[in-house]
Formats: C-alpha cells, structure tokens, sequence
C-alpha cells in the first residue's frame, strides 16, 4: 500500500501516538502514523481535562491554535448521598495566569489539531487503516505491520504502539496480557450543550474561565467508581465509570447509572435544559503500577493506555500519555542519531527515563492503591452517607445542645464501621496512599 | 430516591445512540457471538453490562449480538476473555463509531 520503507511505525493517533509521532519527525525521522478511525479522535474519548505541562514539552506554543474551551479556575470535590453532597471546592483567581495549568477539551477537536501538528511535522498520517498484526523476522524482531488495507504491509526499523485501552495488536502479538475486568473501568459519558452564558451564569464563570467537579459516593452504589461534570464553552461533558468486574456484580447498567448521576439533586440544575447531543463509551485501564506491561522489545514499545498509564487516584491520563509518547520519541530519535539499533537492550533506555519522570514516580507511589479500593467497598457508599449525616446533624439548628450532637455523631460512625473498622480503614489508606 | 430510580427503569438506550454518528460496515458485523444452546454467565451478564444495548436474549434464551450501535468501549472483550464466547475485531478502517466530541 505504500512502497516506501519507513524509520518508524506509530500505530494510533490519540496523545501518546500524537505525541511520539510529532517528536520523531520533528527531529527528521521518516514516520507513518497508521490511524483506524476515519480522521484522528474519532474512536477516541475522554472527560476531558488538558494537563498544559505535558503538552508544553511538546509543543510550547500550543495555546496559540489548540482548540481550548475553558481554563480550570475552580475544583469542585463532592462526596454524594443520595440527596445531599459534602464537598471540598478550591476556587483562586491565581489560575487566571498568562499559562494556564489545566483547561477542559473537547477530545475529537483537539486530537484533529494536534494530527494537524504532526503532519507539519512532516510525519505521514494515513486514517481509515487498521493494523491487524505484526510483522517480525525470523529472529522475532518486529519490522513492520500488517493492515486492513489491500496489499496492507509496510515496514519499517521500529514500531510504537499507541493503540490505547483496547490494544488489540499488542495482545494478539503477545507483548501483553489481556486486561482483567477488575483493573479496568468503563466510563459512559453525554455532551450537554447550553448557551454559554447560561454555563457562565450557572457556574459563577467569566469568560474563558471553567469549573471541574469530581463526585464519588452513593451514586455508583457502592461501586468502585467516580461521576465528573466539567465545563466546555458551550457543552458540559458529564459521565460516570466503575470497575467492570464491579459492573458484573452490582446488576446495575452503566446508562441506568449516568441517569442517576445526571438526576442527582445537585446536578440536575446544572443540565437543566441542555441538548445532548452525543452518548460515548470507553475504557480506562485503572490496574496501576502493578499492571505495567513489558513496554519494550526489539524493534516495537508501548505507549500511552496500551501501557496503563494512568493515574486513577489524580483523574490524570492524557497527560500522562503525551509523556510517554514524547519521551518513546526522544528515545528512538537518539538512537536514530547516533547509529544505534533498536534492539530491546538499547530501547531500555526508555523505561529507565519514565522512571527517572513522575510518570513511573506517580504511579509506584499509588501501587497498591487499586487493591486498597477493591477491598473497600464502604468507602463509597458508607462513608459517604455518614458524612453526609454528620453534616446535617451539625448544621441543624433544633434545640438539641451540641455535645449531644457530637455524641450523635460519632455514635453513626462507629456503629456503622465499629473502631477497629475506622482504624483500619485510616491505616490501609495511610498504607496505600505512601 | 424514587425520581432518580423511575428515571433510571426509563432508560432507552435507543435514543442515547440516535444522537451519534455511524457509518455502519453492512453485513460485516465487528463482533460475533459464537453458537451456543446455553449462554456463560459472562456473556449473559453483556445484555445488561453493554453500554450500547447491543446484547440481548432471544425467546429460546441464546444471547445474539447487533453491533450497529456499538461504542467500541471493549467491555464486552474483556467480559468474556475467559469463555471465549464472542469474537471481537475493530471495525475495518473508517467504520463503526465517529464520534463528533468524544
């Protein structure tokens, strides 16, 4: 299908893809970026939140084009019973800077201009092409790649995989093992759209200025999960996501949970009158640390979701992502440089520099925070309501004294987890989060 | 909790997938269900796990698949890596979900 030989193959072209393709060609390696959905971010889904940092070490002037809709200003953190929330907001007019740290993204949009920034690059970008397996020599090095397209075969000296969650190409080669329904969540998510000044008005907003909430508790009934609402110029993406394997026992459906979310109290004045104008599904590798694959061999590595990199406990992924795909980029194109083979000895280099970032650093120090979750349960369901509870019971003003109210209080806690309960709870966390 | 439980029993996924864009690979279904008289707990679990209601049970209890609507989330790869009970590809280059926002 393309008779030329190329230096290296990127399969995929979300942020990680995006990412090691740009940095390879800027650096003047020769790069086919082999794309299966019909232009860049069409099979593609996020909340989403754009980390600025990571982006900047790629493209500095990104803010220029990119397509941003909102900068975060405020942080909204809800723990949600069933009609009440108890929440942590920080809101600072410092986020209001020249460079703003985090802004929300509308993930089809922005993965379309990032490809446009690679082709500039000079990479070669072909969409509507699946690639269905690798080709290796008989040395079981990988050379190239074979596609859904006539005559599918192309070459190549390396291939990076940043195929995402659903890394078919990675499993079926055997680099990988299959992901395990209790280390992967799925998320459903809706695209909202309000006048913007009905958003500005609803969220104290002015400007380009956005909100992020992030809500566990009731809401995922007891599941391990979390809910999001962030606001874009003109839409507010709102979803929710839980662990598979927790899916599979609770008998809830993953729609019936984001109509409950969306039919919250504290939520549904914020959508009241949108047009939704689009349902999407997606994974999110949640295993951690602990479910790193192999990402290197001769000839191929792994970036990106199809490397679980994401850190579940912070809601960071993209970021994560492009990091990965700049610093595989790096790596190959100083190979390239210098003459070197890219043999899995010399590609070792690359998960060497992730540890030496806060990519590996983030992800060690949560390690044992996805078991820590799965063992407790009532972290999102007891907890919740006995905040909830304390809170009401505090704020109520009815003739009871207020030592009395602190007994109350205390009393709904231990009756419902007991000491031993509490202490342990406080103790595995402090354990898990070190 | 009566609002939101009425809300939730109210769901039509119908209507969720009407707002998105398709471009349906016609007689090319991307996951098939292997033949089976009685259906794996896993898979039976796909007709209410599938965030696209593309799994459902048939009047003689065999669980068949119709892909138009799917999301391409993989849940259901992963739901029944175990059993093997479906085949699941990617959808040839260009077809399936397009999302406009994602």
């Amino acid at each position: 299908m393309v008779d030329a030989k190329f230096d290296v193959i990127v399969v995929g072209a979300g942020p990680s893809g995006n990412a090691a393709a740009y940095t390879m060609a800027k650096q003047g390696l020769k790069v086919l970026q082999l794309e299966r959905g019909e232009y860049p971010g069409s099979k593609n889904v996020q909340g989403a939140i754009l980390y600025a940092n990571a982006l900047e070490q790629i493209i500095p002037d990104f803010r220029e084009d990119a397509p941003l809709e909102r900068h975060v200003i405020e942080q909204r953190s809800w723990m949600l019973d069933d009609t009440s929330y108890v929440g942590m907001h920080y809101r600072s007019d410092d986020f209001n800077e020249e460079k703003p740290n985090r802004y929300t993204i509308i993930r089809a949009q922005f993965d379309k201009w990032f490809s446009g920034k690679v082709r500039e690059a000079g990479a070669t970008v072909l969409c509507e092409t699946t690639v269905k397996e690798l080709i290796r020599n008989d040395r079981g090095r990988v050379i190239g790649v074979k596609t859904d397209r006539e005559d599918g075969a192309v070459m190549a000296d390396m291939v990076v995989l940043a195929e995402g969650v659903n890394g078919l190409v990675g499993h079926r080669s055997g680099l990988r093992s299959e992901l395990k329904p209790d280390t992967v969540a799925l998320a459903v998510k809706e695209m909202h759209f309000l006048p913007r000044e009905v958003i500005e008005s609803r969220f104290n907003l002015k400007g380009d200025e956005g909100v992020v909430i992030e809500a566990m508790g009731a809401v995922t009934s007891g599941m391990t999960g979390t809910a999001f609402l962030y606001t874009n110029q003109e839409s507010i993406s709102v979803g929710i996501g839980c662990i598979v394997s927790d899916f599979q026992e609770s008998g809830e459906t993953p729609y019936g949970l984001l109509e409950r979310f969306k039919n919250h109290p504290a939520i549904r004045p914020l959508l009241e009158d949108s047009e939704v104008k689009e349902y999407a599904a997606h994974l999110i590798p949640e295993g951690g640390y602990k479910a790193i694959p192999q990402l290197y061999g001769d000839g191929w590595l792994i970036v990106g979701d199809a490397g679980q990199f994401v850190n579940a406990v912070h809601r960071e992924g993209s970021n994560l992502a492009m990091t990965t795909g700049r610093v595989a980029g790096e790596t190959i194109a100083r190979l390239k440089r210098r003459g070197e083979d890219f043999s899995a000895e010399n590609l070792a280099e690359y998960r060497r520099r992730l540890e030496d970032s806060f990519v590996m650093k983030d992800l060690k120090k949560y390690r044992n925070i996805p078991s820590f979750l799965h063992k407790s349960k009532h972290l999102f369901d007891t907890y919740p309501r006995l905040l909830s509870k304390a809170a009401q019971t505090w704020l109520r003003v009815d003739g009871v004294d207020k030592v009395s109210k602190e007994k109350e209080i205390i009393g709904a806690f231990r009756k419902s987890r007991k000491w031993s309960g509490l202490l342990s709870d406080a103790f595995n966390l402090a354990r898990a989060w070190r | 909790m009566t609002t939101a439980v009425g809300a939730t029993a109210a769901v039509k996924v119908e209507e969720k997938l009407f707002h998105n864009r398709y471009l349906v690979d016609a007689g090319r279904p991307h996951i098939q269900v292997r033949p089976h008289e009685t259906p794996s707990k896993a898979l039976l679990s796909m007709t209410r796990l599938c965030p696209a209601n593309c799994y459902s049970q048939t009047d003689t209890g065999q669980v068949e698949v119709t892909p138009d609507g799917c999301l391409e989330c993989g849940t259901c790869r992963i739901v029944c890596a175990q059993t093997a009970d479906i085949v699941w590809e990617y959808p040839r280059g260009g077809f399936g979900v397009l999302f406009k926002f994602g």
